[in-house]
């Protein structure tokens, strides 16, 4: 089972660079939080696939749920921010 | 001899990565924003939700199990919020939706 999770870890930093790519090169600023947001998600399980390799789960599992607060905390600071900021123009 | 635990967690593991990576492509293929809001919420949430039961299945039920599962249902609910939240502002922002046979947003843009 080490060798699948290392197998998945290195399959999802490939995958992160496909949204990556959206964020440096996306025209209006929502596609760039978009990519953001897709990364946020991707980073979540290598956390906890760094807690099985250096099989201390137990403390990595708490870092993983901050982060997912976090990520969501951000998403919605932000599309409040950019629709206020519409309406005062 | 693999047992049925890990036989399971390779399964949904598998499933979830695969979703992942259609998501991902989703995200640069489409052409504008709402249609790869669209791609990547669904398909992000699924494939998450996939990738930490695989995981939960592979803990078993422990603390750390738990944990894992109450992020799974935290996951459920907040992603869809947030995406939705991130779509409404950006319709209330003044982007406009893509019609078919329109060109595509980033090809005019850059």
């Amino acid at each position: 089972m080490e060798t699948f999770f290392i197998f998945v870890t290195i399959g999802l930093t490939i995958i992160i660079v496909i949204p990556f790519y959206r964020v440096l090169r996306g025209p209006t600023v929502f596609d760039r939080l978009l990519g953001a947001g897709a990364i946020g998600t991707k980073t979540l399980v290598i956390i906890c696939l760094i807690g099985f390799l250096f099989d201390r789960l137990d403390m990595f599992i708490d870092i993983a749920l901050v982060y997912a607060i976090l990520s969501f905390i951000g998403t919605i600071i932000t599309a409040k921010y950019f629709e206020t900021e519409k309406a005062k123009e | 001899m693999i047992d049925l635990r890990d036989a399971l967690t390779i399964l949904f593991v598998t499933a979830g990565v695969f979703f992942m990576l259609i998501g991902s492509i989703g995200v640069i293929r489409l052409p504008d924003f709402f249609t790869r809001s669209h791609a990547t919420s669904k398909s992000d949430t699924l494939g998450i939700m996939l990738i930490l039961s695989g995981f939960a299945f592979y803990e078993g039920l422990t603390t750390t199990g738990l944990k894992l599962i109450v992020i799974i249902i935290f996951i459920a609910l907040s992603n869809p919020v947030g995406s939705h939240a991130l779509a409404r502002a950006a319709y209330f922002y003044g982007i406009k939706p893509w019609f078919k046979g329109e060109p595509r947003t980033h090809e005019e843009v850059e």
